[in-house]
């Protein structure tokens, strides 16, 4: 207080702004609480407790939704489904996003047009470009008619009604039928999702990697030529060190993005063929919006939180011990 | 790299690096070209298909031919007309309405959030903005269900409030309009003090209309978040004439299955608008984008 006093007297606007400071967020404010932090913690709640929408009761279960979830196979799957979904898409973006960049820094022409050309596809939406996929996974679609052409094999079932795990093929060509649920690795048709994933967010990946690229002084690569550094060593010794902070930044992007997948899901698979493609978030549309089982989705998005939270924190720790900067 | 030395130690090294250098640089150009050319291929061949596909009757877009693949024989209008006869006039509209509520919201909610993190003192300014930048971090579908029964209880379901109030000020524009008041001369406040303005004043008449680059920038990230939202209002709508263009496009997959002409049509409606402001303002995206990453 006193020193509220002392800037008053120095200073009428510093002592303006202890009141108007918050004028001046309190509408974002009030949309934040309401629709952000306020969910959070409801979210929270409601995973403790019982609802089916239709009763006004929502009975307290304690930690029954979360115990179910440990038993519940449509769960495990879910969870195995996207970490698949991540492991796979995380570091495909963020290596052709890294190639693209490096490729479209050097001086050549067109630099923008491919800039351009490469980030379309993050701009649109994921309904229109889903539909596009659908039609070129389709069995008479684009890609099968190429392939077709070309005299190479398209899968039986399609791509996207094709519920056969891309491992477990290749452990058939060795005379292995028997494998964990593990090794049988994601379904084709999820997989097929996870390529359209990668189509749709190279081209933001690589825009970031490109502003980090153009934020490294030309010189040190300079005085490595004097070295007689070659290109390779200058991409691995200070090209790489250099952008890891922008690839930090990439792989948190990358993360949220894939830990959240929904859209795609919805309009191509819906969950099958036999829930091969059911992941976290598709998971609690349909326990919360299908079956009315509120308090066990809002267990799963409780889950759900606590995963990318805990990802981005680890990953941080991570990069940030190995970081030199 | 020790860079500290002195070049001329170096001199004979400077005339032969171009040398063995030169063919592998004009290799890899000529690598960079191929690969950079097929992947602007591999992204826009989708779309165009897509194109060509809302011109050609159904039974030309079920048998593909490698001459009619990406343009077809006999271009017709049959698909956009049977869209004539949907309620798809409205969908725009309502994308369109809705854009331009996101638009303006933004505009003042997180320009002022953004001032006041930017250059006000208040109690509890720091701990706020923390916690306003880590909902970034919190990925939608997590509070789908607590924003669903709370619309409800509050009766805004299935109406244009659930599509525009929950989306009036976002993170990432309070982040982009703190970053840009960060960066204005103070001389600019400065002179409003001298006479005497309050802070209400001296934002509506000084600063605001100082921004309009930063708010630019909102509004084109704001156009691409609503126009593309789909999660949300598929949870918060389901009576057809509050549909936005996503929605109304994924209920016709599901009516129009097998017609991929009509399916294919309705793409390029909700597509076009977008491209189109795309190439006005692709140099504003992807200035966006490298300084934030972040997709709507």
């Amino acid at each position: 207080m006193a020193s509220l006093v002392a800037t008053r007297r120095r200073n009428p606007i510093a002592a303006e702004d202890y009141l108007a400071g918050w004028v001046f967020v309190l509408p974002a404010l009030v949309i934040f609480v309401g629709f952000i932090f306020g969910p959070i913690l409801y979210a929270f709640w409601l995973s403790f407790h019982s609802w089916n929408v239709v009763t006004p009761e929502k009975p307290f279960v304690a930690l029954d939704n979360y115990r179910n979830l440990v038993d519940s196979d449509d769960f495990r799957i879910a969870l195995r489904n996207t970490i698949w979904y991540s492991a796979g898409v995380v570091p495909a973006q963020t290596a052709t996003g890294l190639i693209l960049a490096v490729l479209a820094n050097r001086k050549i022409r067109g630099r923008t047009f491919f800039r351009t050309a490469f980030y379309f596809p993050s701009i649109s939406s994921s309904v229109v470009i889903s539909i596009i996929f659908l039609w070129l996974y389709a069995n008479n679609g684009l890609i099968n008619f190429v392939l077709g052409t070309l005299g190479l094999p398209t899968p039986r079932p399609p791509w996207l009604s094709n519920p056969r795990g891309v491992f477990q093929i290749a452990f058939d060509a060795f005379g292995i039928h028997d494998v964990s649920p593990w090794l049988v690795g994601p379904s084709v048709a999820l997989v097929s999702i996870m390529l359209m994933n990668v189509w749709t967010t190279t081209g933001t990946m690589m825009v970031i990697f490109l502003a980090g690229l153009q934020d490294i002084p030309g010189d040190v690569y300079e005085a490595a030529a004097v070295d007689g550094a070659t290109q390779w060593r200058m991409f691995r010794d200070i090209t790489l060190p250099l952008l890891r902070p922008v690839t930090l930044f990439v792989v948190t992007l990358g993360l949220i993005g894939t830990l959240q997948v929904f859209d795609q899901i919805f309009v191509m698979s819906e969950g099958g063929p036999a829930k091969t493609t059911t992941t976290l978030a598709w998971l609690v549309y349909v326990e919360g919006f299908r079956k009315f089982s509120m308090g066990s989705a809002s267990a799963i998005a409780v889950v759900l939180f606590i995963i990318t939270l805990g990802l981005f924190l680890v990953h941080r720790r991570f990069l940030g011990l190995t970081g030199d900067q | 790299m020790a860079s500290a030395r002195p070049v001329t130690e170096h001199s004979p090294a400077v005339r032969r690096v171009p040398e063995h250098g030169r063919a592998l640089d004009c290799a890899l150009r000529v690598a960079a070209y191929v690969v950079l050319i097929a992947v602007a291929l591999a992204m826009f061949v989708p779309f165009v298909f897509s194109l060509a596909t809302s011109l050609k009757t159904n039974v030309e877009a079920n048998h593909l031919t490698w001459a009619t693949m990406l343009w077809p024989a006999n271009p017709t209008l049959n698909a956009y007309r049977t869209l004539a006869g949907t309620p798809i006039t409205r969908w725009f509209f309502n994308s369109a309405f809705v854009a331009a509520i996101w638009i303006i919201g933004r505009a003042v909610i997180d320009a002022m959030a953004g001032y006041a993190f930017a250059r006000m003192r208040f109690p509890g300014r720091d701990l706020l903005f923390l916690a306003v930048i880590s909902t970034l971090m919190v990925p939608p579908i997590v509070v789908i269900i607590p924003k669903y029964i709370l619309l409800n209880n509050w009766k805004m379901l299935d109406s244009y409030l659930a599509l525009t109030v929950p989306f009036l000020a976002d993170a990432f524009g309070i982040f982009l309009m703190k970053q840009f008041f960060e960066s204005i001369p103070a001389e600019l406040e400065d002179a409003a003090r001298i006479d005497g303005a309050s802070r209400y004043r001296m934002f509506a008449e000084i600063i605001l209309p100082n921004a309009m680059p930063a708010v630019a920038a909102l509004a084109i990230f704001s156009f691409q978040g609503s126009w593309n939202a789909f999660l949300e209002p598929l949870i918060y709508i389901s009576r057809q004439e509050y549909f936005t263009l996503p929605l109304g496009l994924a209920y016709f997959r599901r009516a129009y299955y097998t017609d991929w002409p009509v399916v294919m049509a309705i793409a390029v409606v909700t597509t076009v608008p977008l491209a189109v402001f795309f190439i006005i303002f692709q140099r504003w995206f992807v200035e966006g984008a490298r300084r934030s990453g972040i997709k709507g």
